[in-house]
């Protein structure tokens, strides 16, 4: 047993993609083992790994954890990117919170139906540029600092830092209205940790293509 | 001003009433403003009170919190009814989000078209039965203790039982093949803060009815 985190989940983004980039950032190496077929789902499933029969699952600290939030909470806390207070993490919750519903989306752009790309597409640019952005514009704005929360790196970054380069990839120009967020792309994407994940050989994902979507599902579904 | 948490949502339980449940739960006293139309709504948006446009709002503590999760933390941390160190953290959390899970599904149940309806009841069934109820009735076998997480009373608690009665509502004998649950039912259901909350004129909301789905409808324009 190596003593590093093990994480559970099929060789993609998905729901585990946020937990990648966290440990990453707080500097924690990590294992992965994917499931590639519904076999390796069910055999997961049988032998009591999986608290409610699902993946996200990964193996911390003597603990087979499930349920991605219970996931990134505890690894946030543990590598101190969960703020210093009861107030911080108030702030640092409702911010990725808002940022997980943005993620929600740009997550199920791919799995659209033909008839549906488009509309969806649509409602993504909308509540990205008209819901999400202006916030976290507006916060950095407003009080000048590097960091969203308490001038320190935090969660709350690392998740930003993710939901920007995901939006981006969906369309190119989607910050051109944001140059603060433009800046703290930036900079975040220069913290060393992030540094490195953002280079080519590391364990982020790429986006899920077409093609692969028929074989998620089939392990899914 | 009072001093008090003040929620601001609609008339009935939706998201907010997990809040309400953990506010009761830790004996503390709330205010409410119900949203009934579309302008009181769009008011509140151009007032900006709602960092993304969205309700539940919940005063507390001097800020204005939204979104669900971030609330619940910060009151079952404020309350201590969030466990003593990370690994009980880690627990409670575990649990809290697969009972939210199948809270979601009775959550968007009333707003599903008449034909579905059936179905859908089914997959609650299944669910409570085969995936959620089995992982807590082990999880009290196992232990033996009163409370889901460190012999001690937590959010984890309060989330099963109001996730329990609600199940119950629609499945009225869906506990049947649980005895530790059944037990856990009544033992919650008897602790002061919560037999108070339980009895007719408290916060609690009723089931959603028509009105309510309609009235959710209209303002948020779905």
């Amino acid at each position: 047993m190596s003593g590093k985190p093990k994480l559970h989940y099929f060789n993609g983004r998905g729901r585990m993609e946020t937990i990648r980039w966290l440990l990453a950032a707080a500097g924690v190496e990590f294992e992965e083992c994917f499931l590639e077929t519904k076999d390796d789902l069910t055999k997961l499933q049988k032998d009591g790994s999986l608290l409610f029969k699902q993946v996200p699952m990964v193996e911390i600290d003597g603990m087979k954890m499930v349920q991605t939030r219970a996931i990134s909470n505890y690894i946030a806390a543990k590598y101190n990117l969960y703020g210093k207070d009861l107030k911080e993490r108030a702030l640092i919750d409702m911010y990725v919170e808002g940022i997980i519903d943005l993620n929600e989306l740009l997550m199920g752009h791919t799995f659209q139906p033909a008839d549906k790309k488009e509309q969806h597409f649509a409602t993504i640019v909308d509540k990205a540029t008209n819901r999400y952005f202006p916030v976290f514009e507006k916060i950095l704005k407003d009080h000048g600092q590097d960091f969203l929360v308490g001038n320190r790196f935090s969660r709350a970054d690392v998740q930003l830092l993710e939901t920007l380069l995901m939006a981006e990839e969906c369309k190119p120009d989607i910050l051109a209205k944001f140059p603060v967020l433009q800046s703290f792309k930036a900079r975040i994407s220069n913290v060393p940790t992030i540094k490195k994940f953002l280079q080519p050989g590391s364990q982020r994902k790429p986006p899920l293509q077409e093609k692969d979507v028929q074989k998620v599902m089939k392990i899914f579904h | 001003m009072s001093g008090k948490p003040r929620l601001t949502y609609f008339n009935g339980r939706g998201r907010m009433e997990p809040v309400r449940w953990l506010l009761a739960a830790a004996g503390v006293e709330f205010e409410e403003k119900f949203l009934e139309s579309r302008q009181q709504y769009e008011k509140l948006i151009k007032n900006g009170d709602l960092m993304f446009q969205q309700v539940p709002l919940v005063e507390i503590d001097g800020m204005k919190m939204v979104q669900t999760k971030a609330i619940l933390n910060y009151i079952a941390g404020n309350y201590n009814l969030y466990g003593k160190d990370l690994k009980e953290r880690a627990l409670i959390d575990m649990y809290v989000e697969g009972i939210t899970d199948l809270m979601q599904m009775i959550l968007m149940f009333p707003f599903s078209p008449p034909e579905a309806k059936e179905k859908n009841l089914e997959s609650i069934k299944e669910r409570a039965t085969n995936r959620y109820f089995p992982v807590f009735e082990k999880v009290l076998k196992q232990h033996g203790q009163d409370f889901l997480v460190g012999n001690k009373f937590s959010w984890a608690d309060v989330q099963l039982i109001e996730a329990i009665l609600a199940v119950e509502e629609k499945i009225p004998a869906v506990l049947s093949a649980f005895p530790q649950l059944q037990a856990f039912k009544v033992r919650m259901s008897n602790m002061p803060t919560i037999k108070k909350f339980l009895q007719p004129g408290s916060p609690r909301k009723p089931p959603p009815d028509e009105h309510y789905v309609e009235t959710v409808m209209n303002i948020l324009k779905i």
